[in-house]
């Protein structure tokens, strides 16, 4: 199945791009596909832990299985204000 | 109203919007680029935003604040792209029928806002370019 996955600030400059599809396995986990993003782009690691995902646009945990066509945003530490 | 917006703000932007005839007070945040950064000089900001998630948590704070006192309205706008020295990059506007509750409201909302609103800013100054990851300590007394 395949994601759309968004991309912000310096995860942007990171992956080169706004967004993404990408193809992912049935019953694949929001920690899967950062592990995933993170192993192709390496840039990516240093965040990790500080790393936020939302999920058609709420925060949503590294236990959350994902579906066919979710929108799912990297969120660097915000800076806003 | 809770807003991402391109276009430049204005401090009276969100007055009458709030503004009701049972209400005794308004107060307004404004959020202004300043021009240093961690004792370094700062020549302008840019401001991204994953705008329907940052409108909706907007949104959501601004319900919080209702829930927690008793105000007349709140409405939240923030810009994004490139923002110079003095312009305004988020303002914030809070009635109630008396005083206490609009300041206390409105501290708190610019306070969330700066934990879980995803918008992101990018200093441009002589240490070069660079986002800007998590919100700046507040020094003792600002």
């Amino acid at each position: 199945m395949i994601v759309k996955v968004l991309f912000f600030a310096s995860c942007r400059d990171i992956a080169g791009c706004r967004e993404k599809d990408w193809e992912i396995p049935e019953g694949a986990t929001v920690g899967d596909l950062k592990g995933r993003l993170v192993a192709v782009y390496g840039g990516l690691a240093r965040l990790r832990d500080s790393l936020a995902v939302a999920v058609n646009t709420e925060y949503a945990d590294d236990s959350k299985v994902l579906s066919d066509g979710d929108e799912v945003a990297l969120i660097p530490p915000v800076s806003g204000g | 109203m809770f807003r991402i917006s391109k276009d430049p703000i204005q401090p009276d932007d969100l007055y009458r919007d709030v503004l009701r005839d049972c209400n005794g007070a308004v107060v307004t945040f404004c959020g202004v680029v300043r021009d240093n950064s961690r004792g370094r000089r700062t020549d302008y900001l840019v401001y991204d935003a994953y705008e329907e998630m940052a409108e909706r948590k907007m949104a959501e704070i601004g319900a919080e604040v209702e829930r927690r006192w008793d105000i007349g309205d709140i409405a939240m706008l923030h810009r994004v792209g490139r923002l110079e020295i003095g312009e305004i990059s988020v303002l914030i506007a809070v009635s109630s029928p008396h005083r206490p509750q609009a300041f206390e409201a409105c501290r708190y909302a610019i306070d969330r806002l700066k934990e879980v609103v995803p918008i992101w800013k990018k200093e441009v100054g002589e240490d070069g370019t660079s986002w800007v990851e998590g919100p700046q300590p507040v020094a003792e007394g600002a």
